[in-house]
């Protein structure tokens, strides 16, 4: 272990060394990152503008609209299922439903962890920073609500992901919206699930891309500017682009290995951080909260109010848990399971962890810290351009973050720095997967198909770090939002198929029928012939 | 009726000497059958990528073809030609679990596992693995030096 903690550190050293190097010559060709980020802003604007387009005559995005009417209705047809099968989701994830003939196969628990290991990152970090500095401390009970919400649509999606996989002759598995919008509809015998599948695959490429890639190496750069010093953003890019083409091109396996193993460890670190900080200003939670409740129906002065909490909320907790987004069907499909609605249950539990429980504890860090500025009244100071609450150092994003870390800790922000770079990677490489299953879904499978895409995805790395924090996050957010226009609409026309295998496997639960093994999966074993 | 004793093997010079003792032990009981277990040490709670949990599958069925026909079949071949009845077993999970939910799976009379320097046998019999089993095995075991 000790030797896998060494790479990244080891890594990160390496870097600093480039960085020294490169940042003399690079402050020169400081230029190379407005250029980016100009080509970048023109060519993806107008796809930002359609996404992110308001009602008619209101000032409220139609794409949040679209999140949580779609997050409402999952929770009100599956009856609340988020609360109602949280016990037994549990249960599946400690092996109590597992098949003894399994050991060996992907368990419950390591398909939710690999999932989590794409989605926990720089939305919890980074995306609940920017959801507060806009949206205020309202916007923490958006995504709060956003996040319960939305464990009803990865119930649904992932769900669909399982029971529509592809299991190969060789023996692999693939799953994802694509297949089950493909196959689901022909079941139903309705038209249009292998437009709506391409469209998925091309916004799903896109997503991979943007929020799955550009956004991690942009946030990534930013905490490193903030301990190195400011230096250009394609230094980085370039660092990232590197190792990620290592690993994704050249197969070196191993750093994807570590990578797998230490960013757990760097998850379970930040939690504790958080709440040693929360444990230590037990006396401010009231507080903390009170300015969430007030700020989720008041506003407390941020632009737009009670409705820029809102949209923020759900923008940022749609981002952080991708619930309704789809990616997870894909990374839940490689369960071992005869019940796919169990992966559904196990499922649920992602974006609780995800967004209910740690994009809150980095919310009440960032509150309680008293990182953003406020006048006499408790009303908040907004930027001369009025857009953004005033924060202590005009810090924004990671930046935010890391400050409100170091009021407790001071050496935070190199901890920080470790974890935003691991969960970023990691982030990637998860994305960079999901990708290449979209794109093998429209290509069709093959080394140098794979190729061009895995060369594509570098390439974005390198632009991601080097545009500005606005246009790749907007980008960032607009992609992923695409994927989950097309999957909402999709889970709408399938999740009959959803209820059915619901109340099938709920009634032989009740009954007994589905058998529960005694104590941790562990303990049980299978026959090998 | 037949007694049955569980045997833990992983292919090492150590985990022979258990056979060895087993042999040595069915010869004495007469009507006995020796239970080869190899156990792949695996827990349901590790962390893994999307590209490995998609392979996971084909791997599982290559580490079990491999236990059994480079150690196992080898010797369930021998022990019949030497005129011992036995069987075996390729299993994942927890070594000392394992072993003792298949002798209780058996009705095994006892276990017997082997401790040695070598660095498998030593990993997956000797310590945890070992002292487990002897202070919580259901049937009675013998470890082997």
């Amino acid at each position: 272990m000790t030797r896998r903690l060494l790479i990244p550190v080891a890594l990160v050293h390496l870097f600093a060394f480039s960085v020294t190097a490169l940042a003399q010559e690079g402050a020169e060709a400081g230029g190379i990152d407005a250029a980016v980020n100009d080509v970048f802003s023109v060519a993806t604007g107008w796809f930002v503008s359609f996404i992110f387009s308001n009602l008619p005559g209101t000032s409220f995005p139609w794409i949040v609209l679209w999140l949580v009417v779609g997050a409402t209705i999952f929770t009100v047809y599956f009856g609340f299922i988020q609360f109602r099968a949280f016990k037994h989701a549990i249960q599946l994830v400690k092996g109590d439903y597992s098949d003894p003939n399994d050991a060996g196969e992907v368990s419950h628990f390591q398909a939710l962890a690999t999932a989590l290991s794409g989605t926990v990152g720089l939305g919890n970090i980074a995306g609940v920073a920017v959801a507060i500095g806009i949206g205020g401390p309202g916007a923490t009970f958006w995504m709060i609500l956003a996040g319960l919400m939305g464990m009803a649509s990865k119930f649904t999606e992932c769900t669909l992901g399982v029971k529509y996989r592809n299991e190969f002759p060789n023996g692999t598995v693939s799953g994802g919206p694509m297949y089950y919008m493909e196959k689901g509809f022909k079941e139903r015998g309705m038209p249009g699930g292998r437009f709506l599948a391409v469209l998925f695959a091309i916004f799903c490429i896109l997503g991979s891309l943007g929020g799955g890639n550009m956004f991690q190496a942009n946030q990534a750069h930013a905490q490193l500017a903030n301990i190195f010093g400011d230096f250009p953003g394609w230094i980085t890019g370039i660092v990232f682009a590197a190792v990620v083409f290592a690993v994704i091109v050249g197969g070196i396996k191993s750093i994807a290995r570590v990578t797998e193993k230490v960013v757990p460890f760097m998850g379970v670190l930040y939690v504790v951080a958080a709440l040693i900080i929360i444990l230590a200003n037990i006396d401010q939670i009231g507080v903390a909260f009170g300015r969430i409740f007030e700020g989720a129906f008041t506003g407390l002065g941020v632009a737009g109010g009670l409705v820029g909490a809102l949209i923020q909320g759900f923008r940022r907790a749609a981002f952080s848990n991708e619930a309704g987004v789809g990616s997870a069907a894909i990374a839940h499909s490689a369960v071992k399971t005869k019940e796919p609605i169990t992966e559904g249950f196990v499922s649920l539990l992602e974006p609780f962890i995800d967004t209910v429980v740690i994009c809150t504890m980095t919310a009440l860090v960032i509150i309680i810290s008293d990182q953003l500025i406020t006048d006499a009244n408790g009303m908040f100071i907004l930027n001369d351009d009025g857009t953004t609450i005033q924060t202590v150092g005009d810090t924004s994003g990671v930046a935010l973050t890391s400050a409100a870390f170091a009021t407790a800790f001071s050496w935070f922000p190199i901890v920080l720095a470790i974890a935003v770079i691991l969960f970023a990677f990691s982030t990637m490489l998860s994305w960079s997967y999901y990708g290449l299953k979209a794109w093998t879904y429209l290509f069709g499978e093959g080394k140098t198909k794979e190729i061009v895409f895995k060369v594509t995805f570098c390439i974005f790395v390198v632009i991601g770090a080097a545009a500005s924090l606005g246009p790749v996050i907007d980008f960032s957010d607009a992609a992923i939002f695409a994927m989950a226009v097309v999957n909402i609409a999709a889970l709408y026309v399938l999740m009959p198929i959803v209820k059915r295998e619901l109340n099938s496997y709920w009634s032989r639960l009740k009954s007994g029928e589905i058998k529960r093994y005694a104590g941790s999966s562990t303990k049980r074993t299978q026959p090998a012939e | 009726m037949t007694t049955t004793l569980v045997i833990g093997i992983d292919g090492s010079p150590a985990s022979k000497r258990a056979l060895a003792h087993g042999q040595r032990l069915s010869k004495l009981i007469g009507d006995c059958t020796l239970m080869l277990v190899y156990v792949i040490e695996w827990s349901p709670y590790t962390f893994q990528s999307a590209e490995e949990n998609e392979q996971r599958h084909n791997r599982r069925e290559e580490e079990i073809h491999v236990a059994k026909s480079r150690v196992l079949d080898p010797m369930i071949k021998e022990l019949a030609a030497d005129g011992f009845k036995a069987e075996c077993k390729v299993r994942h999970g927890n070594a000392a679990e394992i072993l003792n939910a298949v002798a209780v799976e058996n009705h095994a009379e006892q276990i017997i596992i082997a401790r040695g320097s070598e660095g498998g046998i030593a990993s997956r019999f000797f310590g945890t693995v070992s002292v487990k089993l002897a202070t919580s095995a259901s049937v009675p075991v013998t470890i082997v030096s």
